[in-house]
């Protein structure tokens, strides 16, 4: 006799944390032939200590055995590792899927031949205006030709349903539309991200993240356009508007994804390359698994956790607090709300935080050509030490369809 | 960090009688409430809410029909329905096909 197909739903089984994770974002450089106003990781200069040729194959070897499914590689500009073709083949001979963000330097035809012959790699242009003058207004002088010509080569070669991943702005949200016409001319598909004030992100948040008009009108659009437009669950803390967006909401950070630097250092998101964050080094004893399995931070992530001062509100439910790191990087408390929460709780508590209290990013790999102005990173405020309930906004499960049996 | 993946399609009848198999680009990843699928081709993930579902269908491929396969997991007659939603869910979805020749 069978047990009967009903356990606990998915978000019980996953919040919990799992063995391995499912995926996770490689980023592979910290070099970078551009200097992006909002850069996650602080991005320009490659790092001395970045892993070598040989200690990124025994991390993809690590990642074979764990059975993790795929990586997000990015950087940095990734494809400037002269070694980036010879890791992507390993990885994807290795069993391990590979999708990759790229500004689109280096996808000339020849490369775009290349990845539209492979069923294991996706590729990623990261484009954050529908027009130069937008995108280029962020991204810099020309990236907006680099990408557009990245995409023509893709579709040239046949490459059907590369993302094109854009960063929603303020300037930008008005152009979703136009987006949306420049992935159809491409036979490409559109994904659209939140805004993080992560890394060099922290300096432009106040005049780049949606005012809450704009995110209601962006909420609005993505609702009228479903599934057909990717989020990468990132837009979760919008779900307090009232109908749930595609995806399950769940925070994988540390639990069922988290990110490894170019010097192997191990965070439990993306969008928190932080001392409070880092769980290890892949160059530790026991490599990538023993982080992922014994490091403490992700122990603690993956317990449960308790809404703070949002539980009260009617929409916890569908935002559970937001994003950790949204709240970190603008001085939040995690137990409290989101900086962008729709129901303006996170606008009131940020009128509450000294602009200065803010913890800088751990790391900046800036070109020194275009200052960043960094501060020596003060210890997060006691509050800190708690832990919201999703801590990442980026689901790995985005859109994801609870499986067989419900 | 997103695995970006699309609903599946509907769930529609499921032909137990004939020979199915796992899609050859889907990898399965046994976990403690059953496993994880993950497919290549479709980048979509899926998964398996039970150890016993996860025994049919990786038995599915040497089975001569899905319902052999489901009984050879021990499934019992009254929870076949059950397994055949499920199967039809990931038929939906292609993580497994029909099988032309055996």
């Amino acid at each position: 006799m069978t047990p009967p197909l009903v356990t606990l739903p998915l978000v019980e089984q996953f919040q919990y944390g799992l063995d391995a994770p499912i995926c996770l974002t490689w980023e592979l450089t910290y070099a970078c032939n551009l200097s992006c106003v909002h850069c996650l990781s602080s991005s320009g200069r490659r790092d001395p200590r970045e892993l070598t040729t040989a200690e990124c194959r025994a991390v993809i070897d690590e990642l074979q055995r764990m059975q993790v499914f795929y990586v997000n590689i990015g950087g940095g500009e990734p494809t400037v590792r002269p070694d980036f073709w010879e890791l992507v083949d390993y990885a994807t001979a290795h069993h391990v899927g590979v999708k990759f963000s790229t500004n689109g330097v280096k996808i000339d035809p020849a490369a775009a031949r290349r990845l539209a012959g492979s069923d294991y790699i996706d590729v990623q242009i990261s484009l954050d205006g529908a027009t130069a003058e937008v995108n280029d207004a962020v991204r810099g002088p020309g990236s907006y030709a680099t990408a557009l010509r990245a995409m023509r080569h893709l579709a040239e070669a046949g490459f059907r349903g590369f993302k094109i991943s854009v960063v929603v702005t303020r300037q930008n949200v008005s152009q979703l539309d136009d987006f949306k016409a420049i992935a159809d001319r491409f036979g490409a598909q559109l994904r659209l991200t939140r805004l993080r004030p992560s890394g060099r992100g922290a300096d432009v948040w106040d005049e780049l993240h949606p005012t809450a008009g704009q995110q209601r009108q962006l909420y609005d659009w993505l609702v009228a356009h479903g599934e057909q437009v990717l989020t990468g669950d990132s837009f979760f803390h919008l779900a307090a508007y009232g109908e749930a967006l595609p995806g399950l909401n769940l925070c994988g950070a540390g639990r069922v994804v988290c990110l490894i630097d170019p010097v192997g250092d191990v965070y439990a998101c993306p969008f928190a390359i932080h001392d409070s964050f880092l769980a290890g080094n892949v160059r530790g004893p026991g490599g990538f698994a023993a982080v992922w399995r014994e490091s403490e931070l992700f122990a603690d992530l993956r317990r449960p956790q308790t809404g703070g001062a949002c539980h009260s509100c009617s929409a916890y439910d569908s935002c559970r607090g937001g994003c950790m790191a949204a709240k970190f990087f603008t001085g939040l408390p995690l137990n409290g709300p989101d900086p962008e929460c729709v129901k303006g709780h996170g606008e009131r508590a940020l009128s509450t935080v000294a602009s200065t209290s803010a913890p800088r990013p751990s790391g900046d790999h800036s070109h020194r050509s275009r200052p960043v102005p960094v501060s020596i990173g003060a210890r997060p405020p006691a509050g800190h030490g708690l832990r919201p309930d999703r801590a990442c906004d980026e689901n790995p499960l985005a859109s994801f369809s609870p499986g067989p049996g419900g | 960090m997103s695995t970006d993946t699309q609903a599946s399609g509907a769930r529609a009848g499921f032909d137990l009688d004939r020979p199915w198999q796992l899609h050859p680009q889907v990898s399965v990843r046994p976990e403690r409430f059953g496993a994880l699928l993950y497919h290549f081709g479709t980048r979509r993930l899926s998964f398996l809410k039970s150890p016993a579902l996860l025994t049919v269908v990786s038995s599915l491929g040497d089975a001569p029909s899905a319902r052999e396969a489901c009984q050879s997991a021990g499934v019992a007659e009254a929870e076949l329905p059950a397994y055949a939603a499920a199967l039809a869910t990931l038929a939906g979805s292609q993580m497994i096909c029909a099988r032309v020749s055996s």
